[in-house]
Parts: structure tokens; sequence; C-alpha cells
């Protein structure tokens, strides 16, 4: 019997199982540990969080291998990393260190402005960024097996992540209620490919899991995300930027799961220090949004 | 409670049968049986114990509950885990080793023999899967792949290292629904 690999089944299948988890940002072996501790479901393996590469500023790369595959060696849950938008050679390098799913991420500096990666060259699964339903299910018809918002990463401030998810949550309702003759239009209109704006019209929802993420820095925030629709929460610089982050990281991992529940998420919510200063949208440049890179 | 319970509760419906999502003991009251899902074992475990789940799953399984563990929920019913002691139900006297097959690269798709689901082959989806490497006698085992163990039953429990509810095939969890309506 043939075994395949690399399949889109196996790719949206390792989203699916993350479902209703939260994939947290590290930066070393003790972290990721931390992460693994307080429940994560996944870690995204980074040389510095959003909030230290904005404030950094210069060119943001794929982390140092080394830095990768020590925080694989220190955990037994997935491993995922970023390349940056167009990078595919990145994406190569991440494939061959055996990460479990690479991030085409805004938050790093894009290579290429103007073609994604094509995703579907590869054996490892790919998630994307996306403001809306369009761009969502551009990334998909590259291949993409998991989407999340873009929202602005590294400020935790929720605004832009509930600005996507909303955005996404409506198109897909309207293609819901559509008739059949007027999704071409919609195709169009969305800049989307036909086949997968009929499969989310016949669905009620993107054909992959779709996280939250940019901007998480509270329990209550990631609930926020779930009850707008969101399948599980990316925490960035949320955990590791606050007074106490295992604390902060088991928080949020209860208030994924019992998002629903306010007694539990108030009782999660309780004495846990100071949470990451944030930023006021208002006060970033537009040159310095990182969510209007990619299209 | 976390990863993959949506496909399983659609296999259920596919069924007709009612699936609800179970994240407190409380929702464990109405239920006639338990899948435990593919997802990630240690956060599942930590959830269990945290939200005090732990207890009650494992008085109603003595009680003869039937309970289905796929992929993460193979390693939260077994007793014995390689290299690992992270909390877990630990039901089953199965020894299972967690990521056996490698990382996601090397996870796969293939067609395997089930003897007990009739003569056609179960496509299988072994998503960063563990392997059973130890049935203790007590427990029979219904499937094989390469060196390992893939599925194996005990009375009233059940444990399958891929993932059925990623597939259209719904002989497995017929097969589930049938020890569920022995028992009844």
């Amino acid at each position: 019997m043939e075994e395949a690999k690399g399949t889109w089944k196996l790719k949206k299948g390792l989203a699916e199982m993350l479902k209703g988890g939260v994939i947290m940002d590290v930066t070393t072996p003790e972290q990721a540990k931390i992460a693994e501790q307080a429940g994560a479901c996944a870690v995204m393996a980074l040389e510095r969080v959003p909030a230290d590469i904005r404030a950094a500023g210069g060119v943001a790369r794929m982390a140092d291998p080394d830095v990768i595959l020590k925080i694989m060696d220190a955990v037994s849950i997935p491993v995922m990393a970023k390349a940056r938008i167009g990078h595919f050679v990145e994406a190569q390098i991440l494939e061959a260190l055996g990460v479990d799913y690479i991030d085409e991420s805004e938050v790093l500096t894009p290579a290429d402005e103007s073609h994604h990666i094509d995703k579907h060259q590869f054996k490892v699964p790919f998630v994307c960024g996306a403001r809306d339903l369009g761009e969502a299910l551009r990334r998909i018809g590259e291949g993409a097996a998991m989407i999340r918002t873009k929202g602005e990463a590294g400020t935790g401030n929720i605004v832009e992540a509930v600005r996507h998810m909303r955005t996404v949550m409506d198109e897909v309702r309207r293609l819901q209620n559509m008739p059949p003759e007027e999704l071409m239009a919609a195709a169009k209109n969305l800049g989307a490919p036909y086949e997968l704006v009929k499969e989310v019209a016949s669905l009620g929802r993107l054909p992959v899991v779709n996280f939250a993420a940019g901007g998480v820095a509270t329990p209550a925030d990631a609930a926020l995300m779930m009850q707008l629709g969101a399948d599980g929460v990316f925490v960035g610089s949320g955990i590791f930027k606050s007074s106490d982050p295992a604390a902060r990281a088991k928080a949020i991992v209860a208030a994924v799961t019992h998002y629903n529940d306010p007694k539990i998420l108030a009782e999660v919510s309780r004495g846990l220090g100071e949470a990451m200063r944030g930023l006021e949208l208002s006060t970033i440049t537009p040159e310095e949004r990182l969510a209007v890179r990619g299209w | 409670m976390q990863g993959a319970f949506r496909e399983h509760a659609a296999a259920l419906r596919k069924c007709g049968c009612d699936a609800v999502e179970i994240r407190k003991p409380a929702d464990l009251e109405a239920i006639d049986a338990l899948i435990i899902p593919g997802g990630e074992s240690t956060t599942i475990g930590k959830l269990l114990n945290d939200y005090g789940l732990t207890e009650p799953i494992l008085a109603k399984a003595r009680d003869g509950l039937p309970v289905f563990g796929t992929c993460a929920g193979a390693i939260l019913v077994a007793k014995e885990l390689v290299d690992s002691d992270q909390p877990r139900l630990g039901l089953m006297d199965i020894k299972v080793r967690r990521n056996a097959y490698g990382r996601q690269v090397d996870s796969f798709e293939v067609e395997v023999e089930i003897p007990v689901l009739g003569k056609e082959p179960f496509p299988a989806v072994f998503i960063r899967a563990p392997r059973i490497e130890d049935a203790r006698p007590g427990v029979e085992v219904l499937a094989r792949y390469r060196e390992g163990i893939i599925l194996v039953r005990q009375g009233n429990l059940l444990a399958a290292t891929f993932h059925p509810e990623l597939t259209e095939d719904l002989r497995l969890h017929r097969y589930f629904l049938r020890m569920v309506a022995e028992r009844q």
C-alpha cells in the first residue's frame, strides 16, 4: 500500500487538530517549555516577538535555524516558524529543518511586493494572515491550509483583529445568503477564486481553520475573538511581554476553552499582573502598519 | 474541548446520532458515550485535570461508559507512555509512543486493513501520529500497520492512532456506535 505525504488532507488536518487551542510566540527553549506546560497547542519559534521587531526596526527575517532547532528539541507539541512574504527560499529552509507549519507572515519584512509563496509546492503546511475574505481565499488558492486574522501584531491592541474577523465573518454570511447566480460576480468583487467562493457559500465558513492573531493581550481578548467566530488564537508579544508569562499563558488557554463561560473568564483573569503595555493605533504611522503588507 | 471535535460531531450526526461538546463535568451527565478527539494531548490532558474532568470520566468509564480515543485521544487513554509522564486518563493497558512516525512532513495517508470493518481497506490519516507499541492481555488488537498497532479494543474502550473523523468513511464510527448499543 502506497503512503501519501504532504497531501492537502494532512496539511489541513493538522490545523484541525489545533482548533480550540492557543499558539504562542516563543524565542527560547525555556519559553517554549513554559508555553507547553501552560497548555499551548503549538508554538511559533522566533528570534524576536513582534513588539521587539517593531521597536528594533530594520529588516526582519526568518529566525536563525539554531533558535528554531533548539525550540523543536525542547517541546513535543508542533513548532511553527515564520518566513517573509514571497520568500520561498526561507520556506524551503524551514521545510528542510522539519518545522511543522510555516507562517508566511507580514510581521517580517516582505521579500516580494507582488507575489506570495506558491504554497502548493511544499509538503509542509502554511498559515497566512488575512484582513478580509478575498485575501483569505487568495491565500488558500495559493495553498495555505490555515488562515489567521492579521490584526496589528506587537501592539497589544485587539481592535484590528476584531475588524478583520468581523469583516471575514460578515462576507461569509453574505455569500451564504446569495443565490448561486450571484456568486461569480461576488468572486470578481472579492478578487477570489470562484471555486472557493462557492465552497464558502455552501459551508458557511472558510474551508480551512481560521485563527485570530495580532493584538491579543488578555484572556478577555482571546475569548472575544472566539465569540466572534475564531477557531483558536495566536498570542505573540502578549505573553512574554507581560509581567507573569506562565500565569498569563495558562489563563489565555483556559479562556479559549471556556470562551463562553463568563464565570470562568472572571476567575482566570484575576491576579495576572500587568499586561503588555500596548499601543494606540493612531500613534502608529501608516508606514509602520504591518497588516497592510501583502495583498 | 480542543482538537478535531467538529469533525467527530459531523461524522456522528451523519450516523444519525446527537453530539455535544464536553468542557465541564456537568456536560458529562447526559452522555451515552465519549469520544476524545485528535488534538494536542498535552493541552487536552491539562484541561481535563484543571477543570475536574479526569475523575468523573474515569468513574464513568469503569462503570462501562464507551470511550473512543483517536490520535491524541489514544495517548490520553493509555496507561503507559514512552518518554512522557504527561497528565492523562490511563484507562487502557497499552503502551504508546508519541510522534512515533516523526514530524508533520512525515505525516501520511494510507489504506489499511481492518478486518472487523470488512474486506474493504480503510483510509487512515496519520498526523504526527502515535504508535501503540504494546498491548497487554485483555486488549484486542484490531489492526496493525508496519511495525505498530493502530487500533485496539478493551471491553468498552476503543483507541485508534489515526483520524477516522477526517475521512468520509464512517465504518469506524458505526463500529463504536454498535459498542454503545451493545451496552444499552
